[in-house]
């Protein structure tokens, strides 16, 4: 969770995109301009979003992403080399799931 | 002689190493051989039917309405789905009764298996993410495609019989 995630993109399968993981089966979460305002994650999906809010195409547009679409991890910015860094894996706090059923 | 076995050893090695990556490299993107089990797709493909399969048309994007697909499946990415498709994005495709049309959204390939109950698999009929989720392809029955399991029922995959549910714009 947390994790930054490339998954193929669900609208165009020649696209890549890029986002944070959020969410994980089973979890309940609160969306953001999504059609449900709660969403329970399914079986087998995960819940994606990117990082600035209102201006990231992620699941809030498209839904949950089926993990058999997970492509890779993201673990470090490599170019351009003032921006050399290791990708934390971080959760905002204000979007934590409201249940989860990892714990 | 010990150096004599090390040497035939280490030969040994080298070929299954490079014979294996060749394998890989051919399963992964040219095709492979598929064991299919369920009752979802008779009677193209009857349970433990063995059935070829090629990944190029995957790879190119040319599938095509009325193709038969593995794909990932989307509540269980370690098992994969064997189904026909039945509608391209844009496509206009009858899940219920004849008069409750349902238009599919882009990149939403409407699937159906071809049992006269395909309606109870009503949840995999929207698979929205299958393009990157297939593993491979099956050709159509008019190229070369072929079963090889039981063998006398050898030959190509038939064309659907709920050919009539296809919608052609």
């Amino acid at each position: 969770m947390g994790v930054g995630g490339g998954h193929w993109s669900p609208k165009n399968p020649e696209q890549k995109i890029i986002k944070r993981v959020i969410a994980l089966e089973g979890d309940i979460i609160k969306t953001i301009g999504y059609k449900n305002k709660y969403v329970k994650v399914p079986h087998g999906h995960i819940w994606v979003e990117g990082d600035h809010h209102g201006h990231s195409f992620d699941s809030n547009a498209f839904g949950p992403v089926s993990l058999g679409l997970l492509h890779a991890r993201a673990t470090h910015i490599l170019w351009p080399p003032r921006r050399w860094q290791k990708l934390q894996p971080m959760l905002p706090p204000e979007r934590t799931p409201l249940h989860s059923d990892q714990e | 002689m010990l150096r004599d076995v090390m040497g035939k050893t280490f030969r040994l090695l080298g070929y299954t190493i490079q014979y294996g990556c060749i394998a890989h490299c051919a399963f992964e993107y040219l095709g492979g051989i598929v064991v299919c089990s369920g009752p979802s797709m008779e009677p193209t493909i009857q349970n433990s039917d063995i059935v070829f399969s090629e990944n190029l048309s995957r790879h190119f994007y040319c599938i095509q309405k009325g193709d038969i697909v593995i794909a990932k499946s989307p509540n269980d990415p370690k098992s994969n789905i064997c189904k026909r498709v039945i509608g391209l994005e844009g496509d206009k495709v009858c899940i219920s009764s004849p008069s409750d049309f349902r238009k599919s959204h882009s990149y939403n390939i409407l699937l159906g298996g071809q049992s006269k109950a395909w309606a109870q698999s009503k949840d995999l009929v929207c698979l929205q993410l299958l393009w990157r989720q297939e593993h491979s392809l099956t050709w159509k029955v008019y190229k070369e495609n072929s079963q090889i399991w039981p063998l006398n029922d050898f030959g190509f995959l038939r064309a659907s019989p709920n050919g009539h549910r296809f919608l052609d714009d």
